[in-house]
């Protein structure tokens, strides 16, 4: 049976000499094609005796397989190659870069990033937030919050006015945001527990006063609530904020007409070149206002201060972000500068939570 | 409210230092601002004397003097002070010292060539008044070697205290004093004045001239007469006191009366009693009335305000200030001393209307103790008599102090109601007693309550455990976990604060940067974005740029964007998300996000780069970003409409309108109107967008989180191109609509993928390519069901938009 091994031989020195995929299959067509040579063997097997078929059948069938085998092989190493060729002309400069995406370039402001903090941490103390407008009457920024008519401390609001209205009236623009604590009171029923949060106005300005800025008032009306509470909440409420282990508060006794009694709240800490660390240091610095709702504020919401007490505090949240994030200058803050935005902004996904931390 | 350590020292016994005093001081209540203690930083000043001064060797204008410190022999030092001369007793600071108003240290030093082994002080190098040009001349007998700030007698610290509205009773030094007694911190030794027995009725009759319902006005005018007083300069101990908390001294009458104002925060008034004519009325001023006052100025009186006035008109403003015609000066012998009550509420309005501040009014507005009227009167008699001499009348009594007392029923269970602090009834009892409160037991753990005259802020019992708080110590106060809400905390945020919070997100992802630009705007801003409604004008607005409530968050991101780019960032992309004012009631309240685009930032890309072609943000961009962030809210855009056009301050061609119909628009997108860009100075073209997001349709209340279900077809979707020929003014999303509609079973999905006009396309046409993706349903679809859709595809899109397959 040399024909075979001869026909093997010759077949498998083509296919290894078929240097690209029309002469491999030309190749493959002499062998293997209805006209070809082993195609042509395994037709004369039926006119075999059946025992000489199943020994050249056998033979036959094991030259299809090993050429059918190799055919692949060396077709399989032809596209690798050419493959190989065509990558090694396929090059970029990998140090262009493509522009950059909308998520590097979009920026949300800190004051936006900050109400996010506060809410995630007042969200866990069972706070709902609570909002109302700009555009207040008198009634409920002043007089129902225990100002007198004519007080000096109303004088203190540097208060913002409309032209009165058809009755007489004038509306001005909220000087703080105890007028939401004020409508909260008198629409829901205790237990309450709410952040205030939003702008807030006085005509003033200077190097730390805006005529516009930012607050959070927090209101807590049950039966149960007194001042260790509020300063439980208070030292929670920073040390999560600012992100630390412990803070050291000190109260001291204050006046607001809606408070009773009254405490403004220093926080000790260091400044060490622009930077402020709480729960160390010397200083202690004016971070907030509270106290117990004063009972005439109660009365005029239609609550029994017998019956119910809570307390109130309130903090600016631009000075929040001042102090956790080091902007020097509150007026930058409505400039709307885009080096300071993109500077002191956060990035669309820094989204605080209490589960990742509020500042990642 | 500003008092020095020995002037409290005069109403409290004590051995606390100045830190103790300033700490206590806070502690309780009455906020120390500042302490300033004048000695502090002038210890090492001596004084010396000037032995010898001789011409420097080789400067003109310098001397070289020789020193007596009073310690060792005499030093050299060189000098400049024109008044450098032998004799003159001065203040010598050696080397070492630190100089306070140049901020360094001295050292040794050679002055052209000679050595100088300290200085010679001028009083403006110890920060303290006087002449500048010349060293400081003490008088001969200033012992040499002394301390100088402790000769001069500085060293009395000053307690600058930031004195909250409630407490006019800490306007006076005794009061302050009453509290750190109560405080623990000494005894309050302030005794009540001795009554001046009157020699001789008072000669000058008092009638307070009100209607009976203006009774309220002055409803207690006291006065007294002393004749034959020899006024002049007050003794040094006064003037001293006055200067130490910045007040100039200016005759014994006058001094008495400012020092009684901060002794025991009670104002008085001297009328020269020779240029009053006639008795006294106390009245409302009248219309055209006008009085030359002690400042100076003349003030335009209304019957608003309150005069002491005699036959020839107003003398004196009540409560707020005097005279200029009646008061007391160097020829003054018969003095008329004003104690009186005025009405707190009037007081402050007559102030604020005239725009007169004065320690007077400061009291009389916050409400001084009304028992201390007439001791306060006494009290002044006898300074006057003791500094100017003279005889009293007897006082003549107008009205009469308010009687009422406040008095608390309080039981002593709320304090730890209020504070959660266990407080022994004893305790809060002496505590209360020392401030004056007098406390009465009524009952089992109930006391009833008076408070002092002289705290009109006492009202009731939450007032009564503040005092007690305050006196006992705030940080005794116990930390105490608020109750946590059960299981899992619940959601908080109400829908649309979801939804602004989103929206932020949303936008910074469309890389945009948020800013945060006033609420209001100028009129030019308002007006050209809908705005300038009367009705949301500020009367007193802050600056004239800032007069508008904002109808849109626009205005604002213009300005902002034309602010960066003349800083020479050209390419913004601003957004800001809050309120805009559409009314003056609480539903012309709104909340938007709006954005816009300038220069290159467009939604690909900022600026120029490699990789995209160079394209100028236009309303399409804007169009893109508005989607987005409704993409992003969940809103349901199916049932949307986008109509040409938008309100004024748009491009009129070149802006569209998002609405669920023609009541319910929810926003705009666009390029701005040039115009309006133009008068707002700001170079376009800008493109923006607003939504209001408060018009955006609620997503539909369902009863549980299931989606519906997800069909999938084992069919693959097929896809067929179509070029359509329209008129130019034709809308693509008209055509879109109609393909979509030709077969809404079978079409998935339609979209424009070309848009083109020119060479090969009718003069007046456009050519718009759509793909459609046709998803077979039950089974493959074989061509002659693919034909006949493509046809009914094109009979609609000829039937609706009048559109022509290209040819």
């Amino acid at each position: 049976m040399t024909d075979l091994t001869e026909l093997e031989q010759e077949t498998l020195r083509q296919i290894e000499a078929a240097d690209n995929e029309a002469a491999l299959d030309a190749v493959r067509v002499a062998a293997l094609g209805k006209k070809g040579a082993i195609s042509a063997l395994l037709a004369t097997l039926g006119r075999m005796s059946p025992e000489e078929r199943k020994t050249q059948g056998a033979k036959i069938n094991a030259l299809k397989d090993v050429v059918t085998e190799r055919l692949a092989a060396r077709r399989a190493a032809l596209e690798n190659e050419a493959l190989e060729a065509r990558l090694k002309s396929e090059t970029l400069d990998v140090t262009l870069s493509p522009p950059s995406s909308a998520l590097e370039r979009g920026r949300l402001h800190p004051l936006s990033e900050v109400m996010d903090e506060l809410t995630a941490i007042f969200a866990d103390l069972g706070f709902a937030v609570a909002e109302g407008p700009d555009i207040e009457s008198d009634d409920y920024n002043f007089t129902k919050l225990n100002f007198p008519e004519g007080h000096p401390a109303r004088e203190m609001h540097d208060t913002f006015f409309f032209q009165p209205g058809p009755d007489g009236r004038r509306k001005l623009l909220r000087t703080h945001t105890s007028p939401v604590q004020v409508r909260t009171m008198l629409t829901q029923k205790p237990p309450i527990r709410v952040i205030c949060p939003g702008r807030t106005y006085r005509c003033d300005s200077d190097q730390t006063h805006t005529p516009m800025f930012h607050q959070v008032e927090g209101l807590v009306i049950d039966e149960t609530t007194h001042i260790g509470h509020l300063k439980w909440v208070l030292e929670e409420f920073l040390k999560a904020f600012f992100e630390v282990k412990s803070v050291n508060l000190r109260f001291r006794p204050s006046f607001f007409p809606f408070t009773e009694p009254s405490m403004e709240v220093d926080v000790q800490c260091r400044r060490q070149g622009g930077e402020i660390r709480f729960g160390e240091g010397e200083d202690f610095m004016e971070i907030l206002g509270c106290g117990m709702v004063h009972p005439n504020v109660l009365k005029n919401c239609g609550l029994d201060p017998d019956v119910y007490r809570g307390f109130a505090f309130g903090v600016g949240i631009d000075r929040l972000a001042m102090l956790k994030y080091g902007m020097p200058d509150l007026r930058a803050f409505f400039e709307a500068d885009v080096r300071w935005l993109r500077h002191y902004g956060f990035r669309p996904l820094d989204f605080p939570t209490l589960a990742g931390g509020l500042s990642g | 409210m500003k008092l020095t350590l020995s002037w409290l020292k005069t109403h409290l016994e004590t051995s606390a230092s100045l830190t103790e005093i300033a700490n206590t001081l806070t502690r309780t209540g009455l906020e120390v601002e500042n302490v300033h203690d004048p000695a502090a930083q002038l210890e090492d000043f001596i004084v010396a004397q000037v032995i010898d001064a001789a011409p420097h060797p080789n400067a003109d204008r310098l001397q070289v003097c020789m020193v007596d410190t009073g310690a060792g022999a005499p030093l050299q030092v060189v000098c400049g002070a024109p008044n450098a001369r032998a004799g003159l007793k001065t203040v010598f600071a050696a080397p070492g010292t630190y100089i306070p108003a140049k901020k360094f240290t001295l050292g040794k030093g050679v002055i052209r060539g000679v050595e100088s082994l300290g200085m010679l002080c001028s009083a403006s190098e110890l920060e303290l008044p006087g002449d500048a040009d010349g060293i400081m001349e003490l008088p001969e007998d200033a012992p040499v070697g002394a301390v100088y700030a402790q000769w001069a007698r500085l060293g009395d610290p000053v307690i600058d205290i930031n004195l909250t509205p409630n407490r006019p009773d800490a306007a006076g030094v005794s009061g302050v004093a009453r509290d750190l007694a109560a405080a623990g911190l000494g005894v309050f030794k302030t005794q009540p004045p001795t009554p001046v027995e009157g020699a001789f009725p008072c000669p000058v009759g008092v009638k307070l001239d009100f209607a009976a319902d203006d009774a309220y006005l002055a409803p207690l005018f006291a006065l007294r007469l002393v004749r034959g007083v020899k006024n002049g300069p007050s003794p040094a101990w006064l003037q001293d006191r006055l200067r130490s908390i910045g007040l100039r001294p200016i005759n014994r009458l006058v001094d008495i009366t400012n020092f009684l104002t901060f002794d025991r925060s009670r104002p008085l008034h001297v009328f020269d009693a020779k240029k009053v004519k006639d008795d006294l009325v106390v009245r409302r001023a009248r219309e055209g009335e006008e009085l030359l006052a002690l400042d100076g100025k003349t003030y335009k009186l209304d019957p608003e305000m309150v005069v002491i006035a005699d036959l020839a008109g107003p003398l004196s403003l009540a409560g707020v200030m005097g005279g200029e015609a009646s008061g007391c000066d160097e020829q003054t012998t018969d003095v008329l001393i004003e104690s009186a009550l005025w009405d707190p509420h009037n007081i402050a309005h007559t102030g604020r209307k005239l725009g007169i501040v004065t320690d007077a009014r400061y009291r009389f507005e916050r409400g001084v103790d009304p028992a201390f009227a007439l001791p306060g009167l006494e009290l002044a008699t006898q300074l006057v008599r003791e500094l100017c001499g003279g005889e009293a009348s007897k006082i003549v009594v107008a009205g009469a102090a308010p009687q009422g007392t406040r008095v608390v029923d309080f039981p002593f269970g709320e304090t730890k109601r209020l504070t959660g602090l266990d407080i022994e009834n004893d305790e809060a009892t002496t505590i209360l007693t020392r401030l004056g409160f007098a406390v009465a037991v009524i009952g089992e753990g109930r006391a009833s309550v008076t408070a002092p005259s002289w705290r009109p802020d006492i009202e009731g019992k939450a007032d009564i455990v503040e005092e007690i708080l305050r006196i006992k110590g705030v940080d005794e106060i116990v930390s105490t976990p608020l109750a946590r809400m059960e299981g899992v905390a619940a959601p908080v945020l109400t829908p649309l604060q979801k939804r602004i919070r989103t929206a932020r997100r949303a936008l910074a992802a469309q890389g945009l940067v948020e800013a945060v630009t006033w609420s209001f705007v100028s009129e030019k801003q308002a007006q050209g974005f809908g705005g300038g409604n009367p009705t949301l004008k500020l009367a007193n607005p802050i600056a004239s740029e800032l007069s508008d409530m904002r109808p849109s968050l626009l205005p604002g991101l213009v300005a902002a964007a034309g602010r960066n780019a003349a800083r020479g960032f050209a390419d913004s992309a601003l957004f800001e998300a809050g309120q805009i004012f559409l009314g003056e009631d609480e539903k012309g309240q709104r909340i938007a996000a709006a954005g816009l685009r300038r220069g290159l930032a467009t939604a690909q890309a900022e600026g120029r780069n490699w990789a995209t072609p160079t394209k100028r943000a236009g309303a399409y961009d804007a169009k893109a970003d508005a989607f987005a962030l409704l993409q992003a809210l969940g809103t349901a855009t199916g049932g949307m409409q986008v109509i040409g056009g938008a309100p004024a301050w748009f491009h009129p061609g070149r802006s569209g309108t998002l609405q669920f119909g023609p009541k319910a628009v929810v926003g705009y997108f666009g390029e701005l109107h040039p115009r309006l860009l133009m008068e707002l100075d700001v170079e376009g073209p800008i493109a923006a967008f607003e939504i209001y997001l408060d018009a955006l349709p609620a997503p539909k209340a369902k009863a549980t989180r299931t989606k519906p279900q997800l069909e999938l077809s084992d069919l693959q979707p097929l896809s067929r191109d179509f070029a359509f020929i329209v008129d130019r003014e034709a809308q693509a999303g008209e055509l879109l609509k109609a393909v979509l509609g030709a077969d809404k079973a079978l079409i998935a999905d339609a979209r424009i993928f070309d848009v083109y006009e020119g060479a090969g396309v009718p003069e007046g046409k456009k050519s718009i390519g759509v793909a459609v993706t046709v998803q077979p349903r039950e089974k493959t679809l074989t061509d002659v069901e693919i034909d006949a859709l493509a046809r009914k595809i094109v009979a609609e899109a000829e039937r609706k938009s009048r559109a022509t397959l290209r040819a």
